[in-house]
């Protein structure tokens, strides 16, 4: 089992982040590597069991289906159903907790997943790194106070 | 029920944060309003169940009982047995977790309560300001280094060194005099300890850029001599300064910016100007790249805007931030046109992006880039060459085309004459890199979109030429008789 954890600190409000992450078919719009998203069967983007279908810039499709949503813990889990990534049993959480200090934002993305032996740390790398923190930089960047 | 909570960042590894709080018996030590404290019954303090019996400074006597205790979560949990103050029922928890993304620590410190009816207000506030607030604030200072604490207590292990105030014998090298490339000859130097806002590091590899030669020369007055050249390295920090947060002592780092002085193996520096590096970006990537990638980004992004379906001409594109301009512009999905002075860099530039490479020797591309553009000119042309072939260049450009000329490794960018500009309504920029990574936020975002298409494969960074630092005059002469192609590094 491969787990991997990134976290980070935004500055801006949690529910100002939550509002910006939230909906389940957004990534294109924080998320660098994605393209493209729709969510399956016409169902809305915050119903837990949906499913959202979405490509990446450097080409593939990943579908990812919502398992938990909650806007009291602000956290969101969701699993891999298809991916060309190889991941197996692929699950992840996102979750944001209000710094008190400073009204910030502590961001925690988390995933666990199987896959071949001896991908273990190229994929925690591209999933750590290539995706979460990516996402992070982004969200700072697009969410950082007006100078 | 009233429920407290206090969070906050802490500038220091969850390491050294849980290394002053694990220590159930430790607060007497670090919290201002608590003073002796004993663990009752001869127990351990990491035993569950342990009862720490302290006095505050107010005179308040108080036992508080360990419930929880976890080395794997960062987390422990304890209740108050007797206490004059009224907090019934008080169960409090502090967290830690870890912040990847620069190695500070969240630390999370809740608790709930009951109060008599009409206290609840008062107590909360009492709990978060006086108990949460003020040890928060001590251990960030205690962390940062600006109190001592007795070296005897075991628990301190982790915390963050600070520098020590010894000078470091290093290897630099120092020109004497404005000249050519034998004026860089390697000295034994020392250099000093950081001071307030600075970091010193351990340099791995350093990048050689077009501008060393301009400081080497003097045509920049970059450097008063005797003084080292350099802008752009990469390597780990050794010790940081007062009030120096987000840079710890080894960080991977790396740097694009004036001051000279990066040609050396140890240097101490502003502290604001260092990135901290992503894991899977290598030292020599990060030397290769920091100032060229930096480079690509702003001309594509920010002086122009390169958008999808541009043709933009790419002077000397077969060199360091030629190819990055290449392969950037063809991602962004320009048409790429690229100038080079021979048939090898015509391949190179090629194999990173460039569409039309044209091969000239002085400044006959102009027929070349009209062929290419059917006639129209390029929308936009990135001149570091200056000298005459800006002029060449205004020639190749389209009408209400952008001019950026970002250097001047030809001969000066001569005075521009702006009525000249009204016969193609024409825009002509000369930025200069450093203005753009001022800011060290705006820097930050330059460099995580650098290396973002790094990761992402898009921009790939050959380093051709690696020299030793005693052989930095080589690595002058090379560069500047154009034998040079992709980038060029110093490994100290």
């Amino acid at each position: 089992m491969v787990k991997v954890y990134a976290s980070s600190v935004i500055e801006a409000p949690a529910l100002r982040v939550w509002n910006h992450i939230r909906d389940f078919n957004a990534l294109p719009k924080w998320v660098p590597v994605v393209e493209s998203s729709r969510i399956e069967a016409g169902l809305p983007a915050d119903k837990v069991g949906c499913i959202r279908n979405f490509t990446l810039r450097e080409g593939g499709t990943i579908r990812e289906q919502l398992l938990a949503l909650s806007d009291y813990e602000y956290s969101c889990t969701y699993s891999i159903l298809e991916s060309p990534m190889g991941v197996i049993d692929y699950v992840a959480t996102l979750k944001l907790t209000p710094v008190t200090d400073g009204n910030r934002t502590f961001a925690e993305w988390t995933a666990e997943f199987d896959c071949e032996p001896g991908r273990e740390r190229e994929l925690a790398e591209s999933v750590g790194n290539g995706v979460f923190q990516a996402a992070f930089n982004n969200l700072k960047r697009q969410l950082a106070p007006q100078r | 029920m009233p429920k407290v909570v206090r969070s906050t960042i802490i500038d220091a590894p969850i390491e050294a944060v849980w290394a002053a709080l694990r220590d159930f018996n430790a607060h007497d030590h670090w919290h201002p309003a608590v003073t002796e404290s004993r663990i009752e019954d001869g127990r351990a303090p990491d035993e569950l169940g342990a009862v720490r019996n302290f006095r505050l400074k107010n005179g308040a006597q108080l036992r508080e009982q360990l419930l929880t205790l976890s080395d794997h979560d960062y987390s422990f949990t304890y209740c108050i047995l007797d206490s004059p103050i009224p907090l019934v029922g008080y169960v409090a928890t502090v967290t830690l977790k870890r912040v990847t993304d620069g190695n500070r620590t969240y630390w999370d410190w809740r608790s709930t309560f009951s109060t008599p009816p009409g206290m609840e207000t008062m107590l909360a506030r009492m709990v978060g300001e006086e108990v949460y607030d003020t040890g928060i604030e001590a251990i960030r200072a205690l962390l940062a280094g600006s109190v001592s604490l007795p070296a005897a207590t075991p628990a301190r292990s982790g915390v963050v060194p600070r520098a020590s105030l010894a000078p470091m014998p290093a290897n630099a090298v120092v020109i004497a005099k404005h000249g050519g490339p034998e004026e860089l000859v390697v000295r034994r130097t020392s250099v000093r300890p950081p001071g307030p806002g600075e970091a010193r590091i351990r340099q791995t590899a350093i990048g050689v850029n077009y501008i060393d030669v301009y400081v080497r020369t003097g045509f920049y007055p970059m450097l008063t001599p005797p003084g080292t050249p350099g802008m752009e390295a990469a390597g780990q920090v050794i010790d940081v300064g007062e009030g120096v947060v987000g840079i710890l002592p080894g960080d991977r780092v790396a740097y694009a910016c004036p001051p000279v002085g990066a040609y050396c193996d140890v240097r101490t520096m502003k502290a604001d100007q260092l990135v901290v590096l992503p894991a899977d970006i290598d030292d020599e990537t990060a030397a290769a790249l920091m100032l060229k990638g930096m480079s690509a980004e702003y001309l594509l992004r920010r002086t122009h805007r390169v958008e999808r379906g541009e043709t933009v001409l790419v002077h000397s594109a077969a060199g360091g931030v030629g190819l990055l301009l290449c392969q950037w512009a063809k991602h962004l999905g320009a048409t790429v046109i690229g100038t080079v002075g021979s048939a090898d860099k015509a391949r190179l530039a090629r194999e990173h992006g460039c569409d039309v490479p044209i091969v000239h020797s002085q400044g006959d591309f102009v027929a070349d880039v009209m062929e290419a553009t059917r006639g129209r000119g390029a929308d936009v042309i990135y001149d570091g060459v200056g000298g005459a072939n800006l002029d060449r260049s205004f020639e190749a450009l389209a009408t209400c085309g952008h001019l950026v000329s970002y250097g001047e490794a030809g001969g000066p960018a001569s005075a521009f004459d702006a009525h000249r500009m009204s016969s193609k309504s024409a825009t002509v920029s000369r930025p200069v890199l450093f203005d753009y990574t001022a800011q060290p936020e705006r820097l930050r975002e330059m460099s995580a979109n650098v290396f973002d298409l790094v990761r992402r494969r898009v921009l790939r960074v050959p380093v051709h030429q690696r020299y030793r630092l005693a052989d930095a005059a080589e690595a002058h002469r090379a560069l500047e008789g154009r034998a040079t192609t992709g980038a060029t590094v110093l490994l100290p």
